[in-house]
């Protein structure tokens, strides 16, 4: 084979494995483009199928513990709508009434239910959309 | 005056870099030759310098010298001494400032080592390394000056975030930044050779230690972050796609492959232009990883966000030095003479599909990790990709990558025979076959995704240990050794990512004192909990007996720690390893009623994901000492006119 056969089949895969992949990562980014949503969303959109994250507040007295100990129930708020979620697990140290949260699950029925509020993060984070419309909270910093 | 003099000490190196910069390249001209010969020289004392200003900046904070603003900002003076060390790359300044000391301290190392390369690429090289350290100096002197004093000085310090203390990460960012800067001096020696026109195989052979010892210090900071993850935050996950995490994965990608291509370059005298334009990218991945973490520009749940202002700055920085070396690659290129030729069906075939599979993963990690940043940027949408992203197209191209990976070391260099080729993966493919019968007919229903995993990781197991087979393993290169241990690394990994999905239980209850419960082959009984008080934090901690059938109980301690400065929760796991697995146990809250939440995990096989990450890495250091080895043995015999 030619060098210049050769240079041309590398540079043909090279362009045909690049291609693929992007259209891979546009086709999966399509369905996880509307990856987040804000409570707002779903009252607009209609519920999501699949795992998405959902982001939003947690009202004061929106938190209510069920009898087995480790289920727990609130609702998560923007200006526009509310979503019930159901959480089963511990839930992280930064977790509690007149805060922000993302929770990660898929709904089942109306409710939410969230697999996994995220990981602990320092008291400067706020969920993207949270962060707009309640108070931040200041830091010893600023 | 310890932080006036670290201040001076900065403002000198930046000095020098740029009075390094300045004789390099106009030393270039081959009648300024003589400027050459006081590059090396300034190199060192730049990297002296840089040295002296972190280790003063150290002294501040083992003082606990409040005078300083980035002291009272980010530690406590009742914290352990280890924490206020580590507390000095544990901020934003500080950590700029341990970039650039690597990035100096590196440089000083390629001056005095580095005997390879000829006189005026090695110039070059230098005088591109002194750029890139000037603008981080500037940026450091500008923008971020770390010395900064704040008048009056309080009493106290402000603390650092508690999930900072933690040994693995106080050592995480100086691993990770180790590998960063390694990959600025890959970068460097491509703009070198770029301007002197010597892009060969010389050329790859002095840069490849340089990329091997960024690439090792890349995974191990990987592997120990995953790690980190993992019992730290106490959620039991060791990957989570989120972009701090991706920020140190997408210059691992480039590098590992261009650790591959240098390899076609050094040994074969192929892919020139393309182990070039690697380097440039590996190196670009680092910036884009450093700007990434530390602009502020981010919503990660590590959250490190800082002053936008800065991340104009590294952004800044970021298209200058990219640009600039794309620029020098577009002119330069074609000046590039073709390399050795070489058939689809060889060594380098594999390692260029090699390249071709990382680079798709790369790019499809990039496109999820800058495509929120840039849809929020042009359109002001915000969203969030997250892991079903990642899985589902890193996912399937990586599979095809280990099966690559799998067979390239069963090549010959050049030239193959494709049937030579089939009976040489005969019995690694008979191998999988077995294992996914087996699997098909004694394993649980796992999902195809784990099956999938382990029957590769099995199949690549034996394929990576292949290349020994029927050799004389005495007189086999210790780098050879070093492949088929980081590719055996690989499968190890594979395997435990695949059992960890596959097989893991989980129990969570509310418990009283008294009660037991099950998860995997233990038996967990809740004995008690009683208030404890560490260094600068204090704790409820539990103890929990945990029992496997008849074999002996013995006791966990889970605990809820409070932090005061700043006021912060962390939940620390115990964590159990036996052969077989983990058991992994986290305390939540009380309900007030006697009730406690319990979270118990078996996690079977799951240190195979670390234990792989760490024979990666070592198989890395085994190749670097093979290939330093020899080449000692080769100038020693030059040496003595052997």
């Amino acid at each position: 084979m030619k060098a210049k056969h050769q240079r041309l089949i590398l540079a043909v895969v090279a362009v045909v494995a690049l291609t693929g992949s992007s259209l891979l990562a546009m086709s999966a980014l399509k369905d996880q483009a509307s990856y987040f949503y804000a409570p707002g969303d779903i009252a607009r959109q209609g519920i999501p199928a699949g795992a998405i994250r959902l982001g939003g507040m947690i009202p004061m007295g929106g938190i209510v513990h069920q009898p087995d100990g480790v289920t727990i129930d609130f609702t998560v708020k923007d200006e526009t709508g509310t979503v019930p979620v159901r959480f089963r697990g511990i839930t992280p140290a930064l977790f509690k009434e007149g805060s922000g949260v993302v929770a990660e699950g898929s709904f089942v029925g109306k409710t939410f239910v969230a697999t996994n509020l995220l990981a602990k993060h320092d008291e400067n984070y706020m969920p993207p959309k949270a962060a707009g419309t309640e108070h931040v909270t200041k830091t010893l910093k600023e | 005056m310890i932080a006036e003099a670290g201040l001076a000490a900065l403002w000198i190196a930046a000095a020098l870099a740029l009075l390094q910069f300045v004789l390099g390249a106009m030393g270039l001209n081959d009648s300024r030759a003589e400027l050459r010969a006081g590059v090396r020289s300034v190199a060192v004392v730049q990297g002296l310098f840089v040295a002296l200003a972190f280790g003063l900046l150290i002294t501040c904070f083992l003082r606990s010298d409040m005078s300083v603003k980035l002291v009272v900002e980010n530690s406590h003076s009742m914290k352990p001494w280890l924490y206020k060390f580590a507390g000095t790359w544990g901020n934003h300044e500080g950590s700029m400032l341990l970039w650039v000391a690597v990035l100096g301290i590196a440089g000083a190392a390629v001056a005095i080592f580095e005997r390879r390369l000829d006189d005026a690429t090695l110039v070059a090289t230098l005088a591109a390394q002194a750029l890139i350290a000037f603008g981080f100096y500037a940026f450091l002197l500008f923008a971020s000056n770390p010395f900064a004093r704040l008048n009056p000085a309080p009493i106290e310090g402000l603390g650092l975030n508690p999930l900072l203390q933690d040994p693995g990460l106080a050592f995480h960012p100086p691993t990770l930044y180790l590998g960063y800067v390694g990959m600025s001096i890959a970068f460097s020696f491509a703009v070198g050779a770029l301007i002197t026109r010597k892009v060969d195989a010389a050329f790859a052979r002095a840069m490849r230690p340089w990329v091997l010892g960024a690439w090792i210090f890349l995974t191990l900071g990987i592997t120990a972050g995953s790690y980190w993850a993992y019992y730290e935050l106490g959620w039991g996950g060791w990957w989570f796609w989120d972009p701090v995490e991706n920020a140190s994965l997408m210059p691992w990608l480039a590098a590992t492959a261009l650790l591959h291509s240098v390899t076609v370059l050094a040994t074969r005298d192929g892919l020139r232009a393309w182990t070039v334009m690697l380097a440039v990218v590996a190196f670009s991945m680092s910036m884009v990883g450093t700007f990434l973490v530390r602009s502020g520009i981010l919503t990660s749940v590590h959250s490190f966000a800082v002053d936008p202002t800065r991340g104009s700055f590294i952004l800044a920085l970021l298209s200058l030095y990219i640009g600039g070396a794309l620029a020098l690659f577009a002119l330069r290129i074609g000046t590039v003479k073709e390399g050795n030729q070489f058939d689809l069906v060889s060594r380098e075939g594999a390692l260029v599909a090699n390249n071709l599979l990382l680079s798709a993963i790369l790019g499809v990690v990039v496109i999820g990790t800058l495509y929120p940043l840039a849809a929020e940027a042009i359109s002001g949408t915000k969203l969030s990709v997250g892991p079903p992203y990642f899985n589902a197209t890193a996912g399937p191209i990586a599979l095809v990558l280990v099966i690559v990976m799998a067979l390239g070391p069963l090549t010959r260099w050049r030239r193959d025979n494709l049937k030579a080729v089939v009976s040489r993966v005969a019995l690694p493919v008979l191998i999988c076959a077995v294992a996914l019968l087996a699997m098909a007919a004694f394993a649980p229903p796992i999902g195809i995704l784990p099956f999938l995993g382990i029957v590769l990781a099995i199949g690549v197991g034996a394929a990576s240990l292949a290349p020994l087979w029927k050799r004389n393993l005495r007189r086999t290169p210790l780098f050879t050794y070093g492949m088929v241990v980081s590719h055996l690394g690989i499968a190890v990994a594979l395997a435990g990512m695949s059992t960890e999905r596959a097989f893991i239980k989980e129990t969570l209850v509310a418990a009283r004192i008294g009660d037991t419960a099950n998860v995997g082959p233990y038996k967990i009984k809740f004995l008690g909990i009683e208030p404890i008080a560490g260094p600068n934090w204090t704790a409820l901690e539990a103890t929990l007996q945990a029992q496997r059938g008849d074999n002996l109980p013995f006791l966990m301690k889970p605990q809820a720690r409070m932090f005061s400065s700043p006021p912060t929760e962390t939940s620390e796991a115990a964590i159990a390893t036996r052969l077989d697995g983990q058991l992994y146990l986290v305390f939540g809250k009380g309900d007030g009623t006697g009730r406690w939440q319990l979270r118990l995990w078996w996690k079977p096989m799951v240190t195979l994901i670390w234990l792989g990450g760490a024979m990666i890495a070592f198989g890395g250091m085994l190749s670097l000492i093979g290939r330093m080895r020899r080449e000692w043995g080769q100038n020693d015999r030059k040496a003595y006119g052997v």
